[in-house]
């Protein structure tokens, strides 16, 4: 079987340009691209069905919405009074959330992003008392299910005045332990010890040599504990849940949520949940696809040494 | 020489005459440097991680009991000793939670790995087409947060609204339940596979890419096929990832909370205590009895550390 079949491959090794440098060499016969192609284009359409579906049904009337085929469009199309009835409805309830999101996200994942880096460089850089402290109590904080402390966080904060406030989501929200071990490991590669001695020599104080060397060669893992510190604020709900019970300090995921429960009972909120989702979908995937490529670097840097 | 100390001193960047005193001034920047770095991250872990631990064992010994009806009398509380604790276990109901996410556990976390190994090999096999489109497809709903997929993903389950009941009814004439006592918790797979599917898939993907050629070029010498090379050589050397997004799974597995408690709306057949989360949730804020409800969330921890450690035993046994 595999001296008939796989002919034709071994003579394209013997040519030193062969294009087949890339991936695991795997046969290029048409057949096999086909086959493969096929299962991928199954795959993505699995993936992209609910996309699809809302970007339908936030076209439709709430009478098209149950009275016609869910995966075409309606009899009218009224995707754009569905959406200015999103950001109208409630006063732009619905931009606010929205700019609570970015502002949780943001400031959250800049500040962690800095901090995390701060740390992990000084226990890569630094031999000090207490470092294999420090990084078996954050080893021990990666495993914590983020839901098991957002309880007793709540009474914590509650008791110290600050829950239901900006701070109670923005707080939690600085600290990322997997991005701690990402800068540690990743300054421990790529931050060079005689560098370091080399501005030492040259008279910058430390801080200094962390803020123009050090921040500036991690930066590549910096952009990946920046993403991932984003993506996980952004799709919190179980801490501004618990935290807030004023709508106006709500994230988009809880507004969002809150107008969902209401759909059983007042029909008109489908239209706006769809158009909400719809509006809040876009932007993320654009992110997503556009970044992708950023999600790289760091990740394996974690995953070897796990 | 002595004489100048104090002006060398103050500015501590000009020291680099070798006399002992600043060179001890050096070595204080150097023993105070990493607590500055390391000093706020600790504050925040410590106030946002290790203290709501401290404070949720302390509230899982403690009982409070209140004199009156509505407590108006006064609230004493004393030490429980494991009483909360065997309160939380004694609940059937919480206790069945973690053996349905056991189960839920047991079976999407390696369906999902397989699925998103499999996605992985064949985007790095040089036999796809547009592998940068669909890497970017697959890993899209990652960005959509827990909340919004399963607020899509109910619209397609839901009688009425669904298209795809409507298709497999004109096409089989079947009427598919997803949200039935018996299916719902594997609608909450969907969901949740369709979410970190291409997450994961992309982590491995990474550690793909970091296999050196020359391996590749060996095995092709070797005459080892496309099965082969992906079964002998991609899967071991992958490894670290799969060890990686396994444990991650199960820790998110124990965690499950949105998609249940929004699927709570358009499915009856899940109760407030589907999921050891939920569970707790509804204990402390239906019932307002944080007591119990921070025993719920250390035992879930409990059983989340343990089955990573238990999982990370087992492969690093394999693997010597």
């Amino acid at each position: 079987m595999t001296a008939a079949t796989v002919s034709s491959a071994p003579q394209r090794t013997d040519v030193p340009d062969a294009p087949a440098t890339r991936g695991s060499g795997a046969g290029r016969r048409p057949g096999t691209t086909i086959l493969v192609t096929g299962i991928l284009v199954v795959v993505a359409i699995y993936f992209l069905v609910p996309v699809y579906w809302v970007v339908v049904a936030a076209s439709k009337t709430t009478d098209d919405l149950f009275g016609t085929n869910g995966f075409w469009f309606g009899n009218t199309f009224a995707l754009f009074d569905n959406l200015a009835a999103v950001l109208t409805y409630g006063g732009g309830v619905f931009i606010r959330w929205f700019a609570n999101s970015v502002l949780y996200a943001g400031v959250g994942g800049l500040l962690a992003t800095y901090l995390a880096a701060a740390g992990g460089y000084a226990l890569a850089k630094y031999q000090f008392r207490g470092r294999n402290l420090v990084f078996g109590l954050v080893l021990g904080g990666v495993l914590v299910p983020g839901t098991a402390t957002a309880l007793p966080l709540f009474l914590l904060f509650s008791q110290l005045g600050l829950a239901n406030t900006y701070w109670s989501v923005l707080i939690p929200s600085l600290v990322s332990p997997f991005g701690f071990f990402l800068c540690r490991i990743y300054a421990d590669a790529t931050v060079d010890s005689s560098i370091v001695e080399a501005a030492r020599i040259d008279g910058a104080g430390e801080l200094r040599i962390f803020h123009t060397l050090g921040l500036r060669i991690m930066t590549p893992a910096l952009v990946t504990v920046f993403l991932f510190q984003i993506v996980g604020i952004w799709n919190n709900y179980f801490l501004p849940l618990v935290m807030l019970s004023d709508q106006e300090l709500y994230p988009i995921t809880l507004g969002l949520n809150n107008w969902n429960s209401q759909t059983d009972r007042l029909p008109e909120f489908y239209e706006l949940t769809t158009g909400g989702v719809l509006l809040s979908v876009i932007p993320l995937a654009v992110a997503m696809i556009v970044l992708q490529r950023f999600w790289r670097g760091g990740l394996t840097e974690g995953a070897v040494k796990a | 020489m002595t004489t100048t100390t104090t002006r060398t001193g103050a500015t501590t960047g000009a020291a680099t005459r070798p006399s002992s005193r600043p060179a001890k001034r050096r070595r204080t920047a150097v023993d105070r440097a990493p607590w500055i770095l390391v000093g706020p991250f600790l504050a925040l872990f410590l106030l946002t991680f290790v203290l709501p631990i401290i404070v949720a064992i302390g509230q899982s010994f403690t009982t409070v009991t209140r004199a009156g009806l509505f407590g108006e009398q006064g609230v004493t509380t004393g030490f429980a000793w494991f009483e909360n604790y065997r309160i939380a276990l004694e609940d059937g109901n919480f206790i069945a939670s973690i053996g349905r996410m056991l189960l839920f556990g047991v079976v999407q976390v390696p369906v999902m790995i397989i699925a998103a190994t499999v996605l992985a090999l064949l985007l790095e096999s040089a036999s796809a087409r547009w592998p940068g489109f669909f890497r970017a497809t697959f890993f899209m709903p990652y960005g959509i947060p827990g909340v919004i997929a399963t607020i899509l993903w109910s619209f397609l389950y839901v009688p009425g609204l669904s298209p795809i009941i409507d298709l497999t009814e004109t096409l089989f004439g079947f009427t598919p339940d997803f949200l039935g006592a018996g299916t719902v918790l594997w609608s909450i797979a969907n969901i949740v596979t369709w979410t970190y599917a291409g997450y994961n898939m992309l982590i491995i993907v990474a550690q793909l890419k970091a296999i050196p050629p020359e391996v590749y070029e060996a095995a092709r010498v070797d005459g080892a096929g496309p099965w082969r090379t992906a079964w002998s050589i991609q899967l071991p050397l992958i490894r670290p990832a799969l060890v990686l997004t396994t444990v991650f799974s199960i820790i998110g597995t124990l965690q499950l909370f949105a998609e249940p408690q929004l699927l709570q709306t358009v499915s009856p057949a899940i109760d407030s205590q589907f999921t050891p989360n939920l569970s707790a949730y509804t204990t402390a804020f239906a019932y307002n009895d944080y007591n119990v409800a921070a025993a719920q969330s250390v035992l879930i921890a409990l059983v989340a550390f343990a089955l990573s450690f238990v999982f990370l035993r087992l492969t690093n046994r394999s693997s010597r």
